[in-house]
């Protein structure tokens, strides 16, 4: 049963890693973009 | 379509956790491995989803190579990326259900092995792209995608029989499932295949943004050196 | 435009600069050039490859010491006694030989890298896929002198008597060889135009050669064995080899005038 929500969770972790380094990508595109802007 | 986005996560989230309450509770315990095996509904619904992704790849990466069509090599780029995190998923979920029922975490069974060889080849399709530089890298990425779905064949048929020839500890095909669980899996699927189309939309974005952003650079900085002439 | 400033030879160079004299504006003749043959080109870059490692010898020595090497290192992981050896011979030989061919691989197209001749060669009207075929058959060429060499080797050091068909050992050398050059010579031309290119070439070539590896092991180890017959492995190879010849073909041309 303990297997069963490990891997559960481990799906979860894994998209959520992703997903998140995601969302760290989009906001250094964005701070570049604004810093482009301001020129 | 930017509006359409929200509705769109909003929908997946319910769906996958409604397919997680399915998987969990509603369906049916099997006779021989108990709860266990509901560790399936994930595994095998991220290994298909996978699958959809690299063939996209696949169609998209010859899409380009005839059409010359930048969107397409976005989308080969992008689907080989969220192919390669579900192929994580089943590489992590299979060890994690092959130890309670199989006693052991790892075998170099058939399936497992030209999935592993498959995650292989997308990940160096991935290194590729991440090691080249300038504008060739779509062309040279599009022919190793073409040369790893050629590949993926072989592997298989090469793995199989190489599997199949020497004695293996014998692993339980199952070729019967229950309705009530067949029914669960396909929801599962459904939900992991709207996730995926979620997350390559994002990606899509980003990466197209990424390259809109470069150019403005690239021409920022050719100005600049104009300017200062 | 020099296209063979890297070496001395004439006839190579003469061979090698006919297909570009319709871009030079020294040469005054009026007379139409006679059409570029495909096989020509080949034979006259597969010449030139040929005699340039004849005069240094770099990738060949370098090669048949890295597989000596291989052949000592692995004798400490196992105890080569004939019994043993039969089992896991196999894999070494190919393992050795495809690490080994890497060498010869990497150096296809960095040699072409110096004095831009791989862009003059984009620039002529020469076709691409007869000097990718020079190429790799030159690689072939190579690799199987490699084998010729270590082969004996091989057999001496682990004491190595086949139980099976011997003489099925030779398809299998050969179509595995041609399998890994084939492959190795597309992948080089990718891996050419990436950063840290050398690293870049076992990290393209080994996934996709698995299939090829693992026929190629599987059927010498059957032969030696002589448990299981290597008829399949040898289909296998075949199918591989045509597979990926095509589309090495078919897509080199793409490949090499990428910018």
């Amino acid at each position: 049963m303990n297997y069963l929500y490990t891997a559960y969770a481990a799906v979860w972790i894994i998209h959520i890693i992703y997903l998140s380094s995601l969302a760290r990508r989009y906001g250094r595109l964005r701070d570049e973009i604004k810093s482009l802007g301001k020129k | 379509m930017k509006r359409l986005f929200p509705l769109f996560a909003i929908l997946t989230a319910a769906l996958l956790s409604f397919a997680l309450y399915e998987s969990l509770i509603v369906a049916p315990v099997d006779q021989l491995q108990g709860n266990v095996y509901r560790i399936l509904y994930y595994h095998a619904s991220s290994a298909w989803t996978a699958f959809i992704l690299f063939g996209i790849n696949f169609v998209a990466s010859v899409v380009y190579l005839v059409r010359r069509n930048e969107k397409a090599d976005v989308l080969a780029f992008v689907t080989a990326e969220v192919g390669v995190v579900f192929c994580t998923v089943v590489l992590v979920t299979g060890p994690l259900w092959a130890r309670p029922v199989w006693g052991i975490w790892w075998t170099w069974d058939w399936r497992l092995t030209s999935t592993f060889v498959l995650w292989l080849i997308y990940v160096s399709y991935l290194l590729l792209r991440r090691f080249s530089s300038s504008g060739q890298t779509p062309v040279l990425a599009a022919a190793l995608a073409v040369f790893g779905a050629l590949d993926i064949p072989l592997v298989y048929f090469s793995i199989w029989f190489f599997r199949t020839q020497h004695p293996q500890p014998v692993i339980g095909d199952g070729g019967y499932m229950d309705p009530g669980m067949l029914h669960v899996l396909l929801l599962n699927w459904l939900a992991f295949s709207c996730l995926a189309f979620m997350v390559c939309w994002s990606r899509y974005n980003l990466e197209v943004l990424k390259r809109e952003l470069e150019e403005a650079q690239a021409l920022e900085s050719l100005l600049e050196t104009g300017g200062a002439r | 435009m020099t296209l063979t400033a890297h070496t001395s030879d004439v006839s190579a160079s003469q061979n090698m600069a006919a297909p570009n004299q319709g871009t030079g504006n020294n040469f005054k003749s009026n007379r139409p050039l006679p059409p570029i043959s495909g096989f020509r080109t080949t034979v006259a870059s597969l010449v030139k490859d040929i005699r340039l490692e004849w005069r240094s010898k770099d990738a060949i020595n370098s090669m048949l010491f890295f597989s000596l090497l291989v052949v000592v290192v692995f004798s400490f992981s196992f105890d080569p006694t004939a019994q043993e050896s039969r089992r896991i011979a196999g894999g070494l030989i190919w393992v050795a030989f495809l690490f080994a061919a890497i060498v010869a691989l990497n150096q296809t197209w960095a040699r072409e890298m110096r004095n831009q001749v791989l862009d003059a060669y984009r620039v002529s009207p020469a076709p691409a896929n007869s000097l990718f075929l020079s190429k790799a058959i030159g690689n072939f060429l190579f690799v199987l002198l490699l084998e010729a060499v270590m082969t004996p080797l091989f057999i001496m050091f682990y004491q190595l008597r086949a139980l099976g068909p011997a003489w099925q050992l030779v398809p299998i050398a050969v179509l595995g060889t041609w399998a890994i050059v084939i492959n190795g010579t597309f992948f080089a031309s990718i891996s050419l135009r990436t950063r840290s290119r050398e690293i870049m070439l076992p990290l393209l070539l080994f996934p996709i050669s698995i299939p090829a590896l693992l026929a190629m092991v599987e059927g010498t180890t059957s032969i030696l064995s002589g448990e299981l017959t290597a008829r399949f492995w040898i289909a296998l190879l075949l199918a591989y080899d045509v597979v990926f010849t095509m589309a090495s073909l078919l897509l080199f041309e793409t490949v090499l005038h990428a910018e």
